[in-house]
């Protein structure tokens, strides 16, 4: 390996151990905010919302999707659609039940 | 037969076959828990009582499970980049750390699934137990499944760097994407069924 990718890599190594510590500090953010007992529907956003950040932290640095082939981009946007699909048919048929 | 493109690019794709291999798994694994976690969202909003996560889980000791699956995506990352710098020494130190830091997540689990069933709590018990079980269990299953693969080229597996270090550095990345995936599951589990 040259002496450049030595130097990406140790450029990208930084950027993880960022990443690191920002998911630390996330994760007892989430924990504290459990505490302050937020009305129900809030709760659930906060603690998602959060969730989501952590979780596009670690898809965009640890698994690389911030640089990545279309091909991935492809299959991630078809998964996207499908379980959004899901969600609406289970909850579309959870609110037909309800009308019944 | 020899596997095509382990270590170059497909001209086509602009990927080593295994990369979209694993990514076309993941996306089966999406759905897999995305349907568990769409049956929970429908058991709770269904459910005339739900019980406050907090007030019947340990919440401390999951998040400490929580920091432990972090640092162990951290550390699975680093056993990839040291195999980029050509540091195999460091390689097995970071991997040992996964491997490491993975058994503590289960032995904290096994250790919160006995005193739930100290306490008399099984699936059975509640709607809120069964599907605490089934998505934790599965999610447990498949902290299992990295930690076997993961301990395979930690070990035995590793000899491939002196005969194939590109494909050998390639394994490593796509098992790095299925342990990470696991953290990311686990990010969603944690505060849906511990702390909403």
């Amino acid at each position: 390996m040259d002496d450049q990718s030595v130097l990406d890599i140790k450029k990208h190594v930084r950027v993880y151990i960022t990443v690191f510590s920002a998911l630390m500090v996330l994760t007892v953010v989430t924990v504290a905010i459990s505490y302050v007992h937020l009305i129900m529907p809030w709760a659930i956003v906060v603690a998602l919302i959060i969730a989501a950040i952590k979780a596009s932290l670690v898809a965009s640095y640890f698994m690389h999707l911030i640089s990545e082939k279309k091909i991935i981009y492809g299959v991630l946007i078809l998964t996207g659609i499908f379980f959004i699909a899901m969600m609406v048919l289970f909850l579309t048929a959870y609110g037909d039940q309800q009308g019944n | 037969m020899e596997i095509p493109y382990t270590v170059t690019a497909r001209p086509d794709t602009g990927l080593y076959n295994a990369k979209l291999g694993i990514w076309l798994f993941l996306a089966s694994e999406v759905m897999l828990f995305g349907a568990l976690f769409s049956s929970y969202v429908l058991l709770r909003v269904g459910a005339s009582t739900w019980p406050t996560g907090s007030e019947i889980l340990d919440v401390p000791v999951a998040t400490f499970n929580t920091l432990v699956l972090i640092g162990s995506s951290v550390t699975m990352v680093m056993s990839w980049a040291s195999l980029k710098m050509n540091n195999f020494g460091k390689f097995k130190l970071y991997m040992g750390l996964t491997i490491l830091l993975g058994l503590t997540f289960l032995v904290v689990k096994a250790y919160e699934y006995g005193t739930k069933f100290h306490h008399g709590l099984y699936p059975e018990t509640s709607t809120f137990f069964a599907i605490y079980f089934t998505l934790t269990g599965l999610h447990g299953l498949h902290v299992i499944g990295g930690l076997i693969v993961n301990g395979y080229f930690w070990g035995p597996g590793s000899k491939m760097w002196k005969t194939n270090p590109g494909q050998f550095t390639n394994r490593i990345e796509v098992a790095g994407l299925y342990w990470h995936f696991v953290d990311l599951v686990w990010i969603f589990l944690f505060p849906v069924l511990y702390l909403l």
